[in-house]
């Protein structure tokens, strides 16, 4: 028989299984994110030309675990973590087959283990996208397949415990919307490995010698099938925790959930063809294709981000404009928690991912601007802004939501706590906005020396691209630093936080009352729809949130003036035809 | 508190969306709509657009015609490299290996040249600096352009794939002189 206990702070139900299940994928991935950000020390500081830290094979080697270690790892457990949160704690139902829970859990362990000790033993530094011909050893490739199924189960696990919750009806209505984000990241996912099964199955049996030759250029078109929809796995998830984390702030619903679904399921539709982006600057592709697939597929998931990006924060507006905060355009948004570290990791993520990482997504994707950006800095400057901030931080402010929640230990220090979302922000804002700069001066990506040391010939970037990089080392450090204070008050919490056996008073409580929380329960009540509110108009000139209609107009603005000053500078290189 | 509980309404799909929602959505599609359109735009009266020619081929094949173009073409040396200088408007070729770009072009300016790209060995990076054109080598394929040097002087194609332990030192020159 399952047992629940509710948390007396937020009303939420944990399913024991499922609760063991999401503290295991959580604590892992940030086991990885650690091992990740001291990686990328190691990585920033012999960007920054001045320091040039580490050897060339080492940084290599180095780079290589830092973007398999940050981008697949940490991320993935966290999201495993999420998916179960997501399906039994929101449904208030217990998880389907926990023991394939666990051994998916245990193969990702296996399989990132595995592939981490083929990066150290040194002979495949290959980085995250393994392009063959260049060759890893057979471990590398099979670490990486055993993480993916071990995450497949993880997905079926999420879908059989919908199914179970839609048997027992453990919910009135519809799925909430923050479940309907999930979905559509599973789904996605599994999409994704597929892809990925194609690929990487055929290049381990290349590495072990039983098949003789993999296509270069088919490759990095299937891989990119992979790689790309994987990022948008991470896009669905982290929108469904800026949703999660609004309507726990501030009691926020969405604008509309119509909207709102069917922005998710444009992720689905359209996101998970677009790999074309990669190869924009590949031989062979005909250009009908590269458009295509670039604006068709692409631009309509743009659409979908662009939604999210008025309504998340429009939802927030609305939900503190019925609170009063009605004053001006921005009242609302001044008058926010602004210490509380799930709203600033929240509302940072969600800024920087639009602005930084959304513009100069569209803008290196565009199928003729890429020639001026393809492979140089601009471009891990661009996933940093989304995977780095955006995906990273969003998980961030969960995981201070989660420390009482889930864990159910008081904050460790939680002034540390605090200013982390800003330290972290601060310091990759700033490595990031250096690395846009530097890549448009050609500086190139995954490349140990700007002084070419012992090449035949001579080349000088000019003086500018290394104040950049350096000025963009002193804020990766910066980032790192805000990496560390994560992972002291997340660790700290968990080893030195005060149990919280009763209410803390943490959380508004959401009308459940308080308990103690131990597992008394055998099948909570079923979940019911949200209350219907009286149709209330609180903003101005029938907009029900009009200072984020505002803060949509300006990325708006930035985001065409930045495009068109793209092509002007495209416009200036070389003719091609 | 309703993003992550059920929706209020049984049939969410058919309550009316605010005005402010749909706005958005029309400005966002048109904006989607314009960038679609650019890149057309940009086929037909830019002047940068790849071109989608390439052949499949193999190292010995492509280094064969590199070859047969030193031969022909050679006008000097530099560091251990022929300086080819070809005829106007003629093929030229450059390729990628660990870890040099080979051989040294010199070229005139404004003229068109078809330029073939191929890698002997692993994918390269095609940057030329400080222009900042860049463009992907494949092994197996040959790419084929027309680049037109608008302007004269000494041009470095630095290798921006990672290519090994070598990458780092894997410089090419172009020099465009004045006719
Ligand atoms: C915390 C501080 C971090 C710093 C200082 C940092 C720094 C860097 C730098 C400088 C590069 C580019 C190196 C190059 O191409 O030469 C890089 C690559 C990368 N980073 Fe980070 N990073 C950080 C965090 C993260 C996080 C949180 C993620 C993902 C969630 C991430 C994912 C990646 C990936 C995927 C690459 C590409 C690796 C490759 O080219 O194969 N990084 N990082
Ligand atoms: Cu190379
Ligand atoms: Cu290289």
């Amino acid at each position: 028989m399952a047992q629940f206990r509710v948390c007396p702070d937020s009303g939420f139900y944990f399913d024991k299984n499922a609760e063991s299940l999401m503290k295991a994928n959580a604590v892992a991935g940030a086991v990885f994110l650690l091992i990740a950000g001291l990686l990328g020390l190691g990585v920033i500081l012999t960007r920054w030309q001045e320091v040039h830290l580490l050897p060339a094979d080492v940084f290599y080697q180095v780079l290589t675990g830092h973007g398999i270690n940050a981008l697949i790892f940490w991320i993935i457990f966290f999201e495993i973590a999420i998916l179960y949160f997501a399906s039994s704690t929101l449904l208030r139902t217990r998880l389907a087959a926990p023991r394939w829970a666990w051994l998916g859990f245990a193969l990702m362990i296996i399989g990132a283990l595995m592939n981490n000790i083929a990066v150290l033993q040194g002979n495949s530094s290959v980085m995250m996208t393994s392009y063959a011909p260049m060759q890893a050893a057979p471990h590398f490739y099979l670490g990486l397949i055993l993480f993916a199924v071990g995450a497949l189960i993880g997905c079926m696990v999420f879908f059989g415990t919908l199914v179970i919750a839609k048997e027992d009806r453990t919910y009135e209505g519809s799925v909430p919307l923050v479940t309907f984000g999930a979905i559509t990241a599973a789904i996605i996912a599994v999409f994704t490995i597929a892809s990925g099964a194609i690929i990487l199955i055929p290049t381990f049996l290349w590495s072990i010698g039983y098949v003789g030759h993999i296509d270069a250029a088919m490759y990095r078109v299937i891989w990119w099938g992979m790689g790309h929809s994987s990022q948008q796995i991470n896009v669905a998830a982290h929108v469904s925790v800026w949703y999660l984390l609004v309507g726990v702030l501030f009691g926020a619903r969405p604008m509309s959930e119509k909207v709102s679904r069917m922005a998710f399921l444009l992720y689905i539709l359209f996101l998970q063809l677009a790999c074309a982006h990669h190869v924009l600057v590949d031989p062979g592709l005909s250009a009908e294709f590269k458009v295509f697939n670039t604006s068709y597929a692409m631009y309509l998931a743009v659409l979908a981000s662009m939604i999210h990006g008025l309504t998340v924060p429009g939802s927030m507006e609305v939900a503190q404009r019925q609170k009063g905060l009605t004053k001006g355009m921005f009242e609302w948004l001044r008058k926010a928690p602004w210490g509380n570290p799930v709203f600033s990791g929240f509302f940072l993520s969600l800024v920087i991912f639009g602005f930084l990482g959304g513009i100069t997504g569209v803008v290196m994707g565009t199928e003729q601007i890429n020639l001026i950006i393809h492979n140089t800095i601009y471009v891990p400057a661009h996933f940093h802004a989304t995977v780095a901030v955006g995906t990273t931080l969003a998980f961030m402010a969960l995981t201070y939501l989660l420390i009482p929640v889930l864990f159910r230990r008081q904050t460790f220090l939680p002034w540390m706590a605090k200013w982390q979302p800003y330290v972290f922000s601060a310091g990759m804002t700033l490595m990031i906005l250096f690395m846009l700069g530097a890549g448009t001066l050609g500086v190139s990506r995954r490349h140990w020396d700007m002084d070419f040391t012992g090449a035949m010939l001579a080349f000088e970037y000019p003086g500018t691209a290394y104040t950049m990089m350096a000025v963009a080392g002193i804020g990766g450090v910066l980032g790192v630093l805000g990496g560390v204070m994560y992972l002291v008050v997340t660790v700290g919490s968990l080893l030195f936080g005060k149990k919280l056996d009763e209410s803390a008073g943490l959380l508004q409580g959401f009308g459940v009352p308080l308990a103690p929380s131990s597992y008394t329960v055998e099948q909570p009540e079923r979940l019911p729809m949200a209350p219907k509110l009286a149709v209330e108009e609180h903003g101005s000139a029938g907009f029900e949130a009009p200072g984020t209609f505002v803060l949509a107009m300006f990325l708006l603005v930035c985001f065409v003036v930045y495009y068109f000053i793209n092509w002007d500078y495209l416009a200036s290189v070389w003719p091609l035809s | 508190m309703s993003s992550f509980l059920p929706p209020a309404e049984r049939n969410w799909w058919s309550t009316p969306v605010g005005k402010q929602e749909v706005i958005w959505v029309g400005i966002a599609l048109v904006w989607c709509l314009i960038m679609f359109l650019m890149m057309p735009y940009w086929h037909l009266y830019g002047k940068q657009n790849l071109s989608s020619e390439a052949y499949q081929t193999t190292p010995a094949k492509f280094q064969q015609r590199v070859d047969e173009m030193v031969a022909q073409y050679q006008v000097g040396e530099e560091a251990g490299m022929p300086i080819v200088k070809p005829p106007v408007g003629s093929d030229v070729y450059m390729l990628g290996r660990l870890w040099q770009w080979y051989p040294i072009l010199e070229l005139e300016k404004d003229q068109p040249y078809r330029l073939h790209l191929s890698s002997m060995d692993w994918n390269h990076g095609f940057s030329l600096q400080p222009v900042n054109i860049n463009l992907q080598i494949i092994p197996g394929y040959e790419m084929v352009l027309t680049v037109t040097p608008d302007q004269a002087g000494e041009f470095t194609v630095v290798c921006n794939e990672f290519c090994g332990i070598g990458h780092h030192v894997m410089l090419g020159k172009i020099y465009v002189k004045e006719n």
